[in-house]
This record gives structure tokens, sequence and C-alpha cells, in this order.
């Protein structure tokens, strides 16, 4: 039974880890850049809801509802300020752009609310649920509710991408930004849309990073960001199903290598299965080989 | 003069490029004997002339050979680790020529750092773009949990080493304890000095410059500029790329041991990400390819966070900001117009077109 219930605090842990590269391979797959601050934006998303929830003892449905508005907003106006004005700049000027937002928002977190780890009550309680009695499968709640909104989330970018309007403008402009502008699509909107919706993502991430992992501060958000980056390139960067699938299986693998093999090895263990995959299938689990055409 | 005009472009840059590090050390130098550096500068002198390694070094992959890597830390740590191995056990044997260690170190943690780096490259370099630097990343974090878990003694039998725990040694009065594990190695004799620093800067100026005009530079160069077009006149990409790779990764490590010596303590854990970025942002900010731009950005970003130690708690938004206000203003027509505006109204500069880039 201890198998399993290493396999499904693994499932949660990934299903945290997919919900942060939704967010990662949406950015990258419309205005291909690594948005280094996403990871960031987790944090300011954690602390949102911990202020609302316990500073001023508002409903956890609503601080976390509030979460998403703070860091949907911080998304725009990151994108606004910082990524817009690079639009037709070398990849990597984009990229350290993004570095200093991390930064940015990191020391700002750092002097707004100190670097005391803060402890964050998980906003389903502490519950848990035990199935096949004595010694049998434990689930928590807030692994329980991470898994189930996981697979929503998933469930629902697929729908939003696939069947709306604003999804087919999403995948032309990831396709092809000038034939996209040539045919009437707002490219710039259409980006600052994408990314209100990845820091949306990133606040619900948030808040459920820290009701499993209960400690909150400035530093939280990155290397659960880099993971997630990880996944997002596992299962194929700019693939919604590969984001999903790289992060519950990046989840799974760490707390495995966790209780098998060494802990302080795991994250080796990781970053190890994540080259031999890249070797194997150089665009990923589900990414599209592109032929190089001369 | 005449002899001047004769040079190359390439030449005349190198020229520049060495004149730059000569005046700036000697001036750097004159400060320190007589005394009128604080003391935080003197501290800050030998890991300046390591990040310039650092940012020179990761500059020919990013700049020459046109590859993002996101792992230069890695290197960096294996050289580091290597080189104070191999000048702790001379000191254990009784070597006491402090410079004759440091340069044996510097040779180990280069060769270390070759080794690692061409092992790394073999599979790295069939890789594209963003996959490329994730996998470096990854290498790095992995090699930060590998040295994190490593123990190594060293007694009058010779080396013990172990990946679970620190009981290998049977003689614990004699044996000198290298790597503990998570606290990496302890009690190393400072003996990285400024002139060690200034003379490693120069000697991997020369090997970068010969190395960007020779036959393997010009083609890495042109691999970079179109790569199906220097693959279809028959220039063997991969065997280019990780002779680039190799030397690149040798510096680094050759820094690393600069850098590692001159604190008492090294610990894997201080070459993570953060480091690998660092370096990063002096060869972006410094310009992709120039040399001097990424010296001139690796010292004014190791000093820039002094310098605004006056802002106290706000140093790191500041900074974090600057960077942003760089990248911005570099990169964007219209602002670099409005800053270009700017600085001639405040008559801080006269050409319209003169350029700019490098200063933070």
């Amino acid at each position: 039974m201890s198998f399993l219930n290493y396999l499904v605090s693994g499932l949660s842990l990934g299903s945290i880890y997919a919900i942060i590269a939704l967010g990662y391979t949406m950015v990258y797959g419309i205005a291909k850049m690594l948005n280094f601050a996403h990871g960031d934006v987790i944090m300011i998303g954690g602390y949102m809801c911990f202020f609302a929830v316990q500073r001023f003892n508002l409903p956890p449905v609503l601080g976390v509802i509030i979460a998403m508005l703070a860091c949907t907003l911080l998304g725009i106006i990151i994108e606004r300020l910082a990524y817009k004005p690079l639009r037709s700049a070398p990849s990597l000027a984009v990229l350290i752009t993004a570095i200093g937002v991390s930064y940015f928002l990191q020391n700002a977190a750092q002097l707004l609310w100190s670097s005391n780890p803060k402890v964050f009550k998980s906003v389903v309680g502490n519950g848990v649920l035990t199935i096949g009695g004595e010694g049998g499968l434990i689930v928590s709640h807030v692994a329980l509710l991470t898994v189930v909104v996981c697979v929503i989330i998933m469930v629902g970018l697929t729908l939003f991408v696939n069947k709306t309007k604003m999804g087919k403008a999403m995948r032309a402009v990831s396709e092809d930004k000038g034939a996209a502008q040539l045919m009437g699509i707002d490219v710039n909107r259409t980006i600052s849309i994408t990314f209100a919706i990845g820091s949306g993502l990133a606040a619900i991430a948030g808040v459920l990073l820290c009701s499993a992992y209960p400690t909150l501060q400035p530093t939280t958000g990155s290397m659960p960001g880099i993971k997630a980056f990880t996944a997002a390139v596992f299962g194929g960067i700019g693939s919604i199903p590969g984001a999903f699938l790289g992060g519950i299986l990046l989840g799974v693998i760490e707390n495995l290598a966790k209780a098998y093999i060494s802990t302080q090895l795991s994250d080796a263990i990781v970053f190890g299965v994540l080259i031999v995959v890249l070797l194997v299938k150089p665009a990923g689990l589900l990414g599209k080989a592109v032929r190089e055409k001369v | 003069m005449k002899k001047m005009k004769n040079l190359t472009k390439a030449q005349k840059s190198s020229s520049l490029t060495y004149a730059v590090v000569i005046v700036a050390f000697a001036i750097m130098f004159a400060l320190k004997t007589s005394g009128s550096l604080s003391s935080k500068m003197t501290g800050m002198l030998v890991p300046i002339c390591a990040y310039i390694v650092m940012a020179v070094s990761l500059n020919l992959v990013v700049g020459i050979m046109g590859d993002l890597s996101l792992g230069h830390a890695g290197f960096m740590s294996v050289g580091a680790f290597a080189g104070t191995i191999a000048i702790v056990s001379m000191q254990y044997n009784g070597v006491e020529s402090a410079g004759l260690r440091l340069v044996v170190g510097i040779i180990v943690g280069a060769i270390a750092g070759a080794i690692i780096g061409f092992l790394i490259g073999i599979p790295v370099l069939r890789l594209n773009g963003d996959y490329l630097a994730i996998v470096t990343l990854a290498f790095a974090e992995i090699i930060k949990v590998l040295i994190q878990n490593m123990y190594l003694d060293l007694d009058e039998n010779g080396f013990h080493f172990s990946m679970v725990e620190n009981t290998n040694t049977t003689n614990l009065e004699t044996a000198r304890l290298i790597i503990e594990g998570p606290m990496g190695i302890r009690g190393i004799t400072k003996i990285s000095t400024f002139v060690a620093g200034f003379i490693l800067v120069m000697v991997v100026l020369i090997v970068i410059f010969h190395f960007m005009s020779s036959r393997t530079g010009r083609a890495v160069m042109s691999i970079r500029d179109n790569r199906i077009a220097a693959e279809s006149v028959g220039i063997p990409i991969f065997k280019y790329k990780i002779t680039t790779f190799t030397l690149s990764a040798a510096m680094a490590g050759a820094a690393g041991v600069l850098f590692a010596n001159n604190y008492s303590t090294l610990i894997s854990a201080k070459f993570n990400i953060d480091t690998s970025i660092l370096v990063l942002v002096f060869v972006v900010l410094g310009g992709q390819g120039n040399m001097l731009g990424s010296i001139i950005a690796a010292t004014a970003l190791t000093i820039l966070p002094e310098i605004l130690r006056g802002f106290s708690d706000y140093r790191m938004l500041i900074y974090a900001i600057i960077l942003i206000a760089v990248m911005l203003i570099s990169n964007n027509s219209q602002l670099k117009a409005a800053f270009d505006g700017l600085l001639i109204k405040l008559k801080l500069k006269k050409a319209p077109d003169e350029e700019e880039g490098g200063k933070a």
C-alpha cells in the first residue's frame, strides 16, 4: 500500500507542476518566450490568498478569487511594461528581461512581506480520506483537490483553445504571427490575454502549492517554477496535453525517487530522466518535431 | 599610426580589449597598493576577475557559437572542486609554494571542466535552441546535487571516496576531510590573488582572440550565422561545436578555481541556476560576441550591488529595475531614441549614432 501512497502524493505534486507548466507552455507557444518570472507570479498568488484568508478572514474561495484577480492583473501589467516593448527584440533580450522581472518580484515581496517564512493554512483544511481501512491508502483532501483542479483546468484549456474564437486566434498567432495579423487578428491583444490566463493559472497553482507545502516565502515559487518549466519541456513545450503529461510524470518520478532511491539525489534523478527523454525525443514527449526547410 | 591602419577590425578590437584590461589592472593595482581602496572593493577584485573569465567563456558559447547555455555554473563548480581538491592535497603533502599550488590547481580545474564539458557536450550539442538551454540547466543541477552528496578524505593511504557517508577514513586524527557532502570543502587557504586573476583573464583573452581568428573559430561563427549553409559547404558542425564547448567549459573550470580559493569555504549550492543566469546577464548586457562588453558588464554588475548599498533594503530591487530598464532601452527602438535624445539634451553625448552597449 505504501507504493500507492507515494504514487498519490506524486500525482498531487505532479498536478501542481502541471498547472504551472500549462502557464509556461501557453506563453511559450504564443509569445515564443521563456517567462522566467512565472514562478514568482505563483509566489505572489500564494501571498494574496494568505492575506485574504488569514489576515482578513475571508472565506477561502474568495481568497482564491482575489489571488487570481491580482495575478491576472499583475501578468497583464508585466506584459505591458516589460515584454511588449520587446516584441521584435532578440529572444535572449526578452529572456534577460524576464529574469529582471523575476528578481524584481522576489525582492519586492521581500521588502513588503519580509523573508520570514509564513505558515500557510490549507484552503481545504488538513483532512484525509482513508481508503481500505487501517494501513490503507491515505489521500489528503488537498491532494484530491489538486488533482481534480488540474484535470478541470487541462480540459477547460483544451476546449478553450480548440473551440473558441479567442483560442483559434491563439493557435493562429502561435503558428505564424505575421500571417495572423494579416488575417485581422489583434496579435498584441492575443498575447496579452495569454499572459492573463497564464498568470491566473499561476495563482491557482500558488494556492495549491502552499496548501500542500505550507511554508510561504519570497523564494517559494522559484524551484517549482524551474521544475514546471522542465515539465513543460519534458512533455513538449507549446503543447497543452504535453505540459499536463510532463507535469504529472515529473511529480510521480520525483516522489518515487525520493521514496525508493534517495531523498538527496531525487532532483538529480528527475533532471537525468529529462535529459534521457530529450535525447530520445528531442521535441519532448508530445511535441511536434518541426522539419527544417532549406 | 601607419601600422595601426594595417590592422584588421578583429585585431583592433582585441588590442583595445587588452589595453583596457591592462590599464584597468594597473589603476586598480596602484590603488590597492596605496591603500586607497575600501576593504569591500579589495575583496571584490578576485571575484570580478573570476566573473570576467566566466562571462568571456560563456560569450564563446552564446555569442560566438550562438547556443544558449543555462548551466555554465556547473562547469565552474566542477573546476572549483577538482582544482581545490588538487590544491588541498598538495598542501597536505607539503607543497609550500602558494603560487605553484594555485597554478597547478587552475590547470587541474581547467582540465576537469574540459572533460565534463566534452562529455556533456556530446549529447547536449545535438539539440537546438531552448531545448539545449534546458538540458544544460538540467546538467548543472545534476552536478550540483551530485557534489552535495560526495565525501572525500585524504590520509596517508591516499584518497577515500564515498557517496553515502563520511565514514571511509580509518584515521581521523591525521586525515584531511576534503569534501564533506553538503558542507563542501572547508578550511581553504585563500591563495587567489588579484595578480593571479589578472594573469588568468589575460591568458583567457589571448586564447579566445586566437580561437576566434582560427579555422575552428571562423567555422563556428559561420555555423552560428547560417547552420544550413555551413553544413552544405561541408563544415562538420558537431566537431567544431564540441571543440568550442569544451574550450569554454575549460575556461569556466579555471575561473571556478580562482573564485573558490578566494574564500575559506566552498559549497556546491553556490553554483546554482542563479549563478548561471548572472553570468548570462553579463554576456547579454555586454553584447553577444563582444568580449570587451562582457568584461565591462561583469565588472559593472559585480560592483553595482556594492554601490547601491546606500539604498540598503532597496538595493536588489533597484538592481532589478536597472536590469529591466537597460534591456528595454537597448532593444526597443523608440525607447532607445528617447534615451539618446535625453543624453544629447543633457550634453552627455554628441554623435547620435554612438554605441552605448555595455554600460549598466
